[in-house]
Parts: C-alpha cells; structure tokens; sequence
C-alpha cells in the first residue's frame, strides 16, 4: 500500500507523516512539490509545515504548486488526502475542503497535547475510530481558527461532515477559537480530510502523548484495500 | 549579475600612496592602539574595507580579546582521558562529541542579548537562526534547539516591552524551522532590567565521517557564497551592539539588527544536507557575526593558502551598499562553501532543485594573503590569520570587588522562617507562584516541541531528551542552567553550581553526561570587578569539568551586558550534554500510575539536606533578600549521584526522577505532582533527624547533589542496593498517591493540587496573556 507524502519547501511535519505510514504498515512514497505526478500512489498526506514560509497566507502559495494539479483532480476522483495543519490549510485554499483557517483568538502559537472528539467514524481517515471516541493527539499552529460563514458551518454539521471536534470544558475556550469547536472537517464522499492537529506525531510509545494518531493511517490502509 | 561601478573606491594602491587620511577607527569601535597594529601589520594604512574587516573580528564578540587568556583554562584542564570523546573541540563552529554506534552530535549555546534588547523579536529570532547554522556548517542536521531566556523583573516596563517579542520570534523562527524546542530557562531578576539574556542552544547529529570543518584548501578549489542576498541589516553587530554597553543618551542601533527568515533558513537546512550526501562540500563557513569578513578570514585562515575573492559577484539586495558595508552585513540566511571545479556542476543542480541562489565568488590560491577585488580594482589584501586568530588579546585588570565582604557578611541566618504547618504550606504556594518558579507553559507553549518526532521529553521535565538513531533508540539529552544569584554571591562557586545542576539534570533523565557548552554573560571586562568574577567562573568551570571527566567543547562569551555601570549578575551558563542507548527508557520528572495498576510507589530522597538558604528561592520570594554564601559544591557527590541515576533508569528501577534545585524539596515534590496530577504521602522526620535539620530546612534548603526518585515496590530492594554500593545517601520518604489528589507532607500540612496548580499556573497568563 503506497501512500504519498508531499514535501513542499517549508514543510515540516513530511518526515514524521511518513514514519507514520511505516509504523501503520504502509508504504511511504516522497512526492515533491515541483514534480506533476503522484506516482500512482493510493492515498495522499499533506504534511504540517511552513510552505514557501506561510507569508502570504497559510496554504496559499502551496495550492498552485505542480503536485497540487494532479493532486486535486485526484482527490476530487474519490484518491484519499489527509491534509495535517499546514495541509489542511492547503486544502481549503484549494476549495477542496470548505471554509478557512485564520490566526488563533489569542494571537500566539500554540503546541500542546489536545483531547479530540472523532465526530464522523465513517470517512477514509477515521474508520477505525469509534463514533465519539475522545483520542488524545498533538496541536501546534500559529494559524489554527477554523472560520467560515453559517450556512457552511450548518451544512458541514447537517451533512455529518465535521471529523473532529476540541473537547473543551465547561466554561472554556477551544485552543485556538475555531467556530463551534470544529477541529477536522470532510467533503461529501468522505475520501479529503483536514484536521489542524497532528497524528503522525502520535505514533509511537515514548514520543508524543498516546498511539491515537496511529488510528488515521490503519484507518485508510484498510479503506484503500476494501475500495 | 550585473556590474555596478563604485565611486570613489578606497583601493589597496591608493592606500599605500595615502598614508595620512584620516579615518573613522574609533566610530568602528577600534582602540587607537589597535588600529596602529594594524597599520603595522600592513605596513601601511588599511583601505577603509579593511579597516571594515579588521573592526568587526577584532571586536570583543568575534576576538575574545578580554577572555582568551582566560578561556585557555578550559584546554589547560582536559586531560586525554576526558578528550577521548571529543572529535572536533574548542575553536571550531561547535565542538563534536562521539555518541557511539558510529554517530557524532555538535551542540553550541550562543548569546544574541543586545540585539534582542533593541529589537526582542528580530534579536531572539536571529539568535536561533546563527547557532542553528553554526551546527548546520559543522556537516549535522540540526536536531533541536533550546533558549535560556532572562529578565528584569516579572512586572517592570522594560520586561513587558521585550518578553512577548523575544518569546515570539524564539517560536516563530524555531517553530517554522522544524526545530523542536526541548527545554531552556526563563528566569525573572531586576538585574537583566535593560539588559535581557537570550541565549540559544542547538544540537545537530551526523555520521562521524560526516564531519565537515571551515577551511579553504586546495588551489584552484572555488568558494561559493550561496543562500539569501546580501542587504543592508546588521551591519557592524558585532561591534557597535554586542561590544558596547548602551547609554541613554547613545543613538538609536535599530541597523545594527539582523533581520530573519526562517523559512530561507530551512531550505537552505536540507539544501546544505543534500550538499553533504553529494559530497561536493571541501569547507563550509556559516555567515553570521561579522558576515562576509569573517567567512572568508576565517575560510582562508584555516586552510593552507590564500585566497581570492570579488565583492562585486556577490548578490545584493541593495546595490548601494557601499564595499566596507557588504563585507560588514550581518545578513542571515548565507553559507558559504569551498569546492572543487570538477564539482561545481553537481553543487548547482542541488541548489537550484531547493531554489537557493548560488554564486562562485571567488577561489583558493597559493598565496599566503586574503585579496577581495571590486571588479579590477583591490580592495583588501591582509594576512587572513592576522584578521581572524592573531586578534589583540587582553589581560586586563582584575579586583575582587569591595562590596562582596558585605554582600557575603549578610546570611540569611536572621531571616523570619515559618514556625507551623499553616506557614510551610504557604511559602510553598507563593514559591511555586513565584515568577522563577512558576509554570512556564505560557511561554513554552508557544514553542513546537514534537516537529521531527523524536522528542522523548521537554521542559518541565528536568533535561530535553530527543532520539538520534530511529533503529536503536539511541539519543542525547541536554540540560542548560543558571543560578545567577549564587554566582554574584560567589562566581567561582556559581559557575560549578551551574555545571553541577546541569550534569545532574541530564543524569536525572537517565543519560549519561559527557560534554559541556556555556555561555558566559558577563557586564563590562573594563571593570575589573567584573573581570574578576568572569575569571572566577571560567576556573570554576574549567576546574569543576575536570573534577566531573566531562571536556568543554566551546561556547561564547557575551561581554558588556550592563546598563550605564550596574552589570548584570555574572551568568555563566553551562549546557551539560549526555547520552543514552535507547532514550524511550528516559525517566520522567512526574509521578505517574504504573502499567497495570502495580502496586504501591515509594519516594525516596537521595543526598542530604543542610541549612543553606545564600542566594536561595525562599530568601528570594520571602525575603527580597540575597546574601551570604550559596550552597556547598561537591562535584564527587554529583557524581555518585549521576551514576545512580543513570544505572537506575538503565535497569528500569525508577519510575520518575526529579532534581532538587531552586525551592528545594517542596519545589520539587510540587512539581512532580503536578506534572501528571498525581498527589504524594510525605513524612519527614527520619530525615530531619538523620541531617539534624527542622522540616523548614529540609524542605526549602538548597543544598545540592540531591534528587528524588519514584520506586515501585517491586524494585525497592534492588534500588536499595544500588544507594549502599557506594554509601550513598537515601532515605524513603513517602509514597505517590494518586487517590488523595493532594501533597500531604504528614504532620505539617495537606495542600490540595487544585489549589497548587492554580497558583502555579496563574502567574505568567496574568501579566502577559492577552485572553
């Protein structure tokens, strides 16, 4: 099972998102930014990361690059992509994904161990989870507010598309002041996931706070095989 | 490129014909005597681009021309056994230690202080992007990165003004670097008022046949200057900023910063390493303080020939720049590699597959001189070694100073100590709410700590620990310390105090400690008090490493930290690096339930407790007080401790491990409890009786070579036995609980974790949070 890791220049988490690939038992394939193809791989990770320095806006450089014109045709065509902070920044600037990510509420970075909710256990991504189980995974951005109007954000809840959501206690704040919570989202047919925090930094015993993120990447070997 | 015809060039002809033009020696921060050397050494006066050179490498940032005679200490005091381990050593970019298995680490800790007071996030960001570039040009892929932060006083102006930037652009560099940020310090004391200390450590690894130096051999081989464009910022840093104690009345130095771009940082990271997997690199030289005049002198100074180089080929990002100015830039982002021509074509295409510009602006030659040309015309020619090794050296006046007698007369002796339970529980809470002690997540929550995935452990926890080797687990953890107010009270005995705490931090982790790299934060060496403490503290180090086997393998010393004529406290902080076989086997510092609900946890303290409260936390917090002596140092009882440690965590006898430090015990069992929410049953009497001291004593004291350990029950006897091979010290103290939710030190007092975490974690968010 090949699965295809994009490293755009600035990208940061694409070593990490390959290991992860390796521990689950899949086979991690470099796709390079400036390169159109993917290699016929069978899923594709936008890693965590910095693209082209996120100077402009997060993502949106990343989202004209070559790789970008093979990769959303595919995605569109049913290919899994599972867009990781930066990745899922890119995802939304490439209108894959709906809505937006804006600067956290409270203006600084943020790294930290985060209780996740799985909303949605059906999507290519997550359908090892359980529905509403609590996992426990890694968050780190600077530009981590999920944003969008309404009428987006009822039909995303409507249609059962919001993947993730931040467990936050009575009378908190979710880290990062994204609207209702909302930390991963989907598209339609379930195959394009974005979600701001980090699994493949929570792969392994010893580095990162639990095996959670391990869930992701069995979750979509086993999608790719029963597809 | 195109050409751009400079006016009015002051070449090396021209020179020698003009030997009474007056020049600008003492605004480029030269002494006169200094100047007439040079003119000595030329046999002439110098062309003002030379004066350029000469100004910033011979400033006291580049030369160390008031602490070499000092600093000879540290090799004086390696002996072979300790060099054994040591691949590449003082001098170099960074020092290389041999961690086994075939791999080597470098690790260096730098200071950027002045320029972060002018401009905290520029300052703070530049500072990791130089030693992170230092360890780059070593051959290593930088692994993590670490920052020790000091200043003035929690609530005072200057602390609001220069926190949140300097806590900014230490993240946002580092953070869009990929870098984790394992660990670091931020200490709060009025004497960094005016004067913040940003000190930043990075550790990179490579294979040891990896290792590439800074020299320019080979005749004909092409030096290539490759990385970001050349601009106008940070011109003379070196000298103006970091060589000079700002006044009130003094020009604004807002030029003289740097200015960062993490993301050209990071291409030019996995460009430089791509570099090195092709092998085309000969020399490698980072660009940093004194930009192009150091890398070329320095290139060209180690090799065995001269060198030959055109200003005019190098790419500006202001074409107005005038000569001496490009050669002085402190532009960041720049590298600048010797190689040969059969190479060139290679070292292209990977610089342009990682869209890096890339420029030959010079070459090696057989002569014996450093020539830079501006198109035709010669604009320096020098001995490369009289520029960059053959500096003045110093030996300037030393006294210890007079107020020390009083400062040491005033023991804390008389100060008023709790007398009950209710008092004991109290000072603890406003220790632990304390600005020094207090939880730093505000500021270390803005620091990615998981990017590359090898983090074993990060602040709080007492040492940062990240994997080196992903097959066999094989990794390194280091430890950066400080306790300023006990250096000012004794600097000899505060820098051992620093490498003591640092080499216990790391073998509290579980590794073994095998190298050291300090920073020496110091006021003006003008001053012979304060050249006094800073000699004082490189013996201690110099000495104490000898004591502990553990070789310094460089560092930096940062002069003229002080405002008008109040320096600083002397700081000279001590990075203590070890190692470990696997590190998922790293002790934590928190209490935490054991796999299978196994059964009870025992606490024991190692070491013993006297009254010693000089420079303490408590006398501090209480008291405002600082005076008296600072605790004994007894480096062959750190190091027994260290190899209970490390043999301990290395059986897998220990569950958690914590130094005791600043607060003493109380601080200690605080944090360990609140690391994971774990409360603990405490008692103390056996040990107030063994060491003869009250329960206040015991648990505030700052004695060192102490530390407290978790023991499931089912490792107690073997445990046990280690402590009596040697005689060791050690007395069970109590027990975790994960239950009772609450520090019950029995008999005194039961402080609930709610309530110690509110007070713990309120400090920082209260003054600095904006939500």
């Amino acid at each position: 099972m090949r699965i295809g890791v994009v490293t755009f220049p600035g990208s940061l988490d694409d070593h990490d998102a390959r290991r992860a690939v390796r521990i689950a038992g899949g086979e991690p394939v470099t796709l390079w930014h400036g390169d159109d193809s993917l290699l016929d791989v069978d899923a594709v990770v936008l890693p965590g990361g910095f693209s082209y320095g996120d100077y402009l806006r997060a993502g949106a450089i990343a989202r004209f690059a070559p790789v970008m014109s093979a990769l959303i045709p595919a995605a569109k065509g049913g290919l899994p992509v599972l867009g990781i902070c930066n990745g899922f920044q890119i995802l939304c600037e490439s209108h894959l994904l709906p809505g937006a990510m804006i600067q956290n509420d409270h203006r600084t970075f943020i790294c930290r161990d985060q209780r996740l909710r799985v909303e949605n256990a059906t999507t290519a991504w997550t359908s090892d989870f359980m529905p509403g189980e609590e996992i426990t995974i890694v968050l780190k951005n600077q530009d981590g507010q999920y944003v969008a109007d309404e009428a987006t954000l009822d039909e995303l809840e409507g249609e059962g598309r919001v993947t993730f959501r931040y467990v936050v206690e009575e009378g908190g704040h979710n880290p990062n002041g994204s609207y209702r919570d909302i930390a991963g989202i989907t598209n339609r047919r379930g195959n394009v996931v974005g979600l701001m925090p980090h699994p493949e930094h929570s792969v392994e015993a010893g580095y990162g706070p639990s095996l959670d993120g391990l869930t992701f990447f069995t979750s979509v070997l086993k999608s790719v095989v029963n597809a | 490129m195109t050409f751009v015809a400079k006016t009015n060039i002051d070449t090396v002809e021209h020179a020698s014909t003009t030997a009474d033009t007056q020049q600008p020696w003492a605004a480029l921060g030269l002494k006169a005597d200094e100047y007439d050397r040079i003119r000595e050494i030329l046999g002439r006066r110098p062309t003002i681009a030379e004066l350029a050179m000469y100004s910033v490498m011979w400033s006291e940032h580049c030369s160390y021309k008031s602490s070499k005679v000092h600093l000879a200490q540290f090799s004086e005091n390696t002996t072979d056994e300790m060099n054994a381990k040591l691949l590449v050593g003082i001098g170099e970019n960074a020092g290389v230690v041999d961690i086994g298995d075939g791999w080597a680490v470098t690790f260096k800790v730098e200071s950027h202080n002045h320029p972060s007071y002018i401009e905290p996030y520029q300052g703070a960001a530049t500072g990791v992007g130089g030693i992170v570039r230092d360890i780059m040009s070593m051959g290593a892929r930088p692994i993590a990165v670490m920052d020790s932060l000091r200043f003035g006083a929690i609530d005072h102006a200057d602390t609001l003004r220069v926190l949140p930037g300097i806590v900014a652009g230490v993240g946002g560099y580092g953070n869009c670097l990929g870098l984790p940020n394992i660990g670091g310090e931020v200490v709060f004391d009025s004497c960094y008022q005016g004067n913040p200390l940003v000190n930043a450590l990075s550790v990179g690894k490579m294979r040891i046949e990896d290792i590439h130096l800074a020299k320019a051999s080979g005749v004909g081989n092409l030096v290539v200057l490759f990385g970001a464009k050349t601009g106008g910022d940070g011109i003379g840093g070196v000298s103006v900023l970091a060589s000079e104690t700002f006044d009130a009345d003094g020009s604004a130095k807002r030029p003289a910063v740097q200015v960062g771009d993490p993301f050209a940082e990071k291409v030019l990271i996995e460009c430089c390493l791509d570099l090195y997997a092709a092998h085309v690199v000969d020399g490698i030289q980072d660009l940093g303080g004194a930009g192009l005049s150091c890398a070329t002198s320095e290139l060209a100074s180690n090799g065995d020939g001269g060198m030959r180089v055109w200003l005019d080929r190098v790419p500006l990002r202001d074409t107005s720049l005038r000569v001496e100015e490009i050669l002085m830039s402190e532009s960041q982002e720049r590298m600048m590699a010797v190689v040969e021509p059969a190479k060139l074509a290679e070292f292209m295409a990977i610089t342009k597959r990682w869209d890096v510009e890339a420029t030959v602006v010079g070459e090696v030659t057989d002569g014996k001189h450093l020539e830079v040309f501006w198109g035709d015309e010669q604009i320096i020619d020098v001995p490369p070694r009289s520029v960059a090794h053959d500096g003045p050296i110093y030996n300037r006046p030393m006294q210890r100073p007079a107020y020390l007698d009083a400062l040491q007369g005033n023991v804390p002796d008389d100060l008023a100590r709790p007398a009950d339970g209710e008092g004991l529980k109290a000072a603890l809470l406003s220790l632990m709410a304390s600005p020094n002690l207090c939880d730093k997540s505000w500021i270390t929550g803005q620091y990615d700590r998981y990017v590359m995935g090898n983090t074993a452990l990060a602040t709080p926890d007492d040492a940062g620990v990240v994997r080196v080797d992903e097959e066999t687990g094989r990794g390194v953890a280091i430890s950066t310390d400080c306790n300023s107010r006990y250096a000012k009270l004794d600097p000899y005995a505060g820098a051992q105090l620093a490498l003591a705490e640092a080499y216990r931090n790391v073998a509290t982790a579980g590794a073994v400690p095998l190298a050291i790299s300090d920073c020496l934060n110091f006021g003006s060496p003008e001053d012979p008090g304060v050249m006094w403490q800073f000699a004082e503290a490189v013996r201690g180090i110099a000495q104490g490493c000898r004591t502990l086997g553990i070789p310094v393998t460089g560092g930096n010393v940062s002069l003229y930290n002080q405002t008008g004529d109040v320096a600083i406290h002397p700081t000279p902080l001590v990075a203590v690096l070890g190692v470990m076989d696997d590190v998922a086997r790293r002790t934590p510092s928190g209490w935490k339930a054991t796999v299978s609900g196994e059964s009870d946890q025992a606490i024991y303290v190692l070491g013993t407790t006297a009254d010693e409260f000089g420079g303490s936390a408590w006398t501090q917090v209480a008291h405002d007080h600082l005076g008296g002596l600072p605790p004994r140092v007894d480096l062959e009882r750190e190091r027994q401790l260290g190899e209970i440690l490390v043999g301990a965590s290395r059986d897998g006898l220990v569950l958690a491990a914590h130094d005791l430090s600043e607060g003493g015990l109380a601080v200690a069992l605080a944090e360990a409890s609140l690391r994971n929410g774990f409360g603990a049953r405490i008692w103390l009497d056996e040990v107030c009786e063994r060491d003869g001291v009250d329960a206040f004593t015991l648990l505030f004291s700052e004695s060192t070579g102490r530390a407290i350990v978790a023991v499931a029950a089912t490792a107690e006897a073997r445990f046990t036995d280690l402590c009596m091979a040697t005689g060791f010290a050690h007395a069970r103290i109590g027990v975790v609980d994960g239950e009772a939710g609450a520090l019950d030190v029995q008999g005194h007092f039961t402080l609930p974790l709610d309530e110690l975490r509110t007070a713990h974690t309120s400090t920082l968010p209260a003054i600095f949070a904006s939500r």
